[in-house]
C-alpha cells in the first residue's frame, strides 16, 4: 500500500500583475512505505514545488496529497524536511540542541530526549560534536545535523531537497554512502529531490523524470534493481540504468535550455 | 608576546596619539587659553573629581540615559517583534515609526520641557523617544530577516505558531535587537547633552553650559573628556555582555 499519493496535483502561482503561471500540471505518483523515491528534473521543472506540497509548505492548487490515507493541508511532524542548505540549522542552539527541537517542541521529556538525540547523533557519525554549534562545524557535518534533527523525530516519511547539492564532491559521495546506510538501518520512506542522475541510481529504488517546466508532471518512472555492489558508477549494470534514466530526461535538458533562452 | 595583546597595544597606541596631537596642537600650534592642552585638563578634572561635582554631575546624565534607555528599549523590542510578525500591526504602527523617527529628539526637547518640565520626566522622556524607534526598527528588520526555512523546518518538526515564534523568529531576532540598542545608546549620548543644555539643574550638558558663562573651558574639556570616556566604557560594556552571555547572538556589525 501506498504511504504517499499525489492525485492530480497542480500548482498554479499567480503574478502581482495577474497573469498565471503553471508549475506542475496533473501530477501524480504513489510512494509505498520504506521506499526511497528519487525525483530527477532540470533546473526550474517544479520539483521542489512537488516536495514543497507534500511539506504542507504550499498548498496544491488542485488536485489532493494523502499521507497515510489522510490528506496533507500543512506541515507536520510526519513529514521531516531537509533543506539544501544550512539556512534551516538554528545557530543559537548546539549540534544536540538542534537535533533535539522537534522531540523538544513536542513535549518529550528531557531524559527521552537527550537519549533519542545521542541515538541519532551517532548514527548520522556526529558522534563528540554534540557541544559545537553548526558555524563551527563542516558543510558535510551541518547536513548531518539536519539528517539527524529529521530522524530523531521520528516522522512516518524524510523529504529531502537536494541535500547534498552544495556539497563537495567527496563530501556528497561520502554523505550518499551514509544516507543509504542510515535508510537501511531505519528503514524510512523517502522523497528525495535531484538533478543528479548518478545521485539518482546510487540512492533510489525509484527515479522518476519530471518534464521539463512549466507545467510540468512526471514524463515516466525507472526503477533500480541494483544490488550495492552494482551501485558503483563504473558498473555495467549502473551504465545501463544510467541510459535509461538519460533518454528520459535529454529531451528535457534540452527543451529547459531553450525555454530559459 | 600573543597577537591578542599586540593588537591591544596597537589600540593604546591610537590613543595616546589622540592625546599627542592633542598637545602638539595646544601647545605649540595654537597656544590659546581657549584651547586648554590635555594635562591642564587632567588636573581640572583631578580638582574636580575630588570635591565631587564630576561624579555628580556624571551620575545625573548616567542615571537619565541607563532609565531611559531601558524603558526605550523595553518598549520597543515587544513593538518591533509586533510589527516584524504582523502584517496588520506593521499597517498600523508604521505611520507611527516612519513619521516620528525622522522628528529628531533634540527638535522635540522645548516641548518635553514644557510637558514634564525641567527635572527627570523631561530627559528620561527624551532618551525613550531616542532609544524607542531605532530598537523597534532593528528589531523589525530582524523579524523579516529570519531565513523562511528556519521557520519551515520548525514547523515540520511539530512546532506550533507560538512555539515558532518563541523558538525560532525570537531568537534568531536576537542580534538585531541588540545591535538597535548599542546604537540607540550611542544616540542616547547625544540626545542627554541637548536636552542638559537647553533645561537641566544639573548633568554633564549643564556643566557644559555653566562653564560657558564663566568661560571655564578646561571644565569644557573635562565634560567632553567624560563623556567620550562614558559612551566609549558603556559601548564596551555592552559589547563584553554580549560576548559573554549571549556569544551565539553576537550583534550584526
Amino acid at each position: 500500500m501506498s504511504l504517499v499519493a499525489l492525485t492530480g496535483v497542480s500548482k498554479v502561482y499567480r503574478s502581482l500583475k495577474g497573469s498565471d503561471y503553471v508549475a506542475v500540471r496533473d501530477f501524480s505518483l504513489d510512494i509505498p512505505a520504506g521506499e526511497f523515491f528519487c525525483l530527477l528534473g532540470t533546473s526550474g521543472c517544479g520539483k521542489t514545488t512537488v516536495l514543497n506540497m507534500v511539506a504542507g509548505f504550499e498548498a496544491a492548487s488542485s488536485g489532493t496529497i494523502s499521507l497515510a490515507g489522510k490528506k496533507v493541508t500543512r506541515p507536520d511532524a510526519d513529514r521531516g524536511v531537509v533543506f539544501q542548505g544550512d539556512d534551516s540549522l538554528y545557530g543559537w542552539l548546539t549540534a544536540m540542541g538542534n537535533i533535539e527541537f522537534g522531540l523538544r517542541m513536542r513535549g518529550v521529556s528531557r531524559a527521552e530526549r537527550e537519549q533519542k538525540a545521542r541515538h541519532y547523533l551517532e548514527l548520522v557519525g556526529l558522534k563528540g560534536q554534540d557541544h559545537k554549534h553548526p558555524s563551527e562545524l563542516s558543510g558535510g557535518m551541518k547536513q548531518r545535523i539536519q539528517i539527524a534533527r529529521v530522524l530523531a523525530n521520528e516522522p512516518q516519511m524524510l523529504l529531502m531537497d537536494e541535500p547534498f547539492a552544495a556539497l563537495d564532491a567527496h563530501t556528497r559521495a561520502d554523505m550518499q554512502r551514509e544516507l543509504k546506510r542510515i535508510c537501511k538501518a531505519t528503514g524510512k520512506t523517502v522523497l528525495f529531490i535531484t538533478h543528479d542522475i548518478d545521485e539518482a541510481i546510487i540512492l533510489a529504488d525509484r527515479i522518476g523524470v519530471m518534464n521539463a517546466g512549466p507545467a510540468s508532471k512526471l514524463k515516466g518512472i525507472v526503477p533500480v534493481t541494483l544490488s550495492e555492489e552494482e551501485r558503483e558508477r563504473t558498473h555495467d549494470k549502473f551504465t545501463a540504468v544510467y541510459r535509461q534514466v538519460h533518454e528520459l530526461i535529454r529531451d528535457e535538458v534540452a527543451l529547459a535550455l531553450q525555454r530559459q533562452q | 608576546m600573543g597577537k591578542a595583546s599586540r593588537g591591544v597595544g596597537i589600540y593604546l597606541l591610537g590613543f595616546a596619539s589622540l592625546f599627542a596631537i592633542w598637545h602638539v596642537a595646544a601647545t605649540w600650534i595654537l597656544n590659546s587659553v581657549l584651547f586648554p592642552p590635555p594635562w591642564k585638563v587632567f588636573l581640572k578634572a583631578i580638582e574636580l573629581a575630588e570635591d565631587g561635582t564630576l561624579w555628580e554631575q556624571a551620575s545625573a546624565s548616567l542615571g537619565r540615559i541607563a532609565t531611559g534607555f531601558t524603558g526605550g528599549s523595553l518598549l520597543g523590542i515587544p513593538l518591533g517583534l509586533a510589527i516584524g510578525s504582523f502584517p496588520i500591526v506593521r499597517r498600523l504602527l508604521e505611520p507611527y515609526t516612519e513619521f516620528l523617527r525622522f522628528i529628531p529628539a533634540t527638535a522635540l526637547i522645548t516641548v518635553a520641557v514644557i510637558w514634564f518640565g525641567i527635572g527627570e520626566g523631561s530627559k528620561i522622556f527624551l532618551i525613550v523617544y531616542t532609544t524607542i524607534f531605532i530598537v523597534i526598527i532593528n528589531t523589525a528588520a530582524g523579524v523579516s530577516a529570519v531565513a523562511p526555512n528556519k521557520i519551515r523546518a520548525a514547523r515540520s518538526l511539530g512546532a506550533s505558531r507560538t512555539q515558532v515564534f518563541l523558538f525560532v523568529a525570537f531568537p534568531a531576532t536576537v542580534p538585531y535587537i541588540l545591535t538597535g540598542m548599542r546604537l540607540a545608546m550611542a544616540n542616547s549620548f547625544v540626545t542627554i547633552v541637548a536636552a542638559e543644555l537647553v533645561a537641566a539643574n544639573n548633568g554633564l550638558g549643564r556643566m557644559i553650559w555653566d562653564s560657558r558663562m564663566y568661560m571655564l573651558v578646561d571644565q569644557i574639556f573635562v565634560a567632553l573628556l567624560v563623556l567620550g570616556l562614558l559612551g566609549f566604557t558603556a559601548d564596551r560594556l555592552f559589547r563584553w555582555g554580549i560576548y559573554t552571555f549571549a556569544g551565539r547572538f553576537s550583534p550584526v556589525t
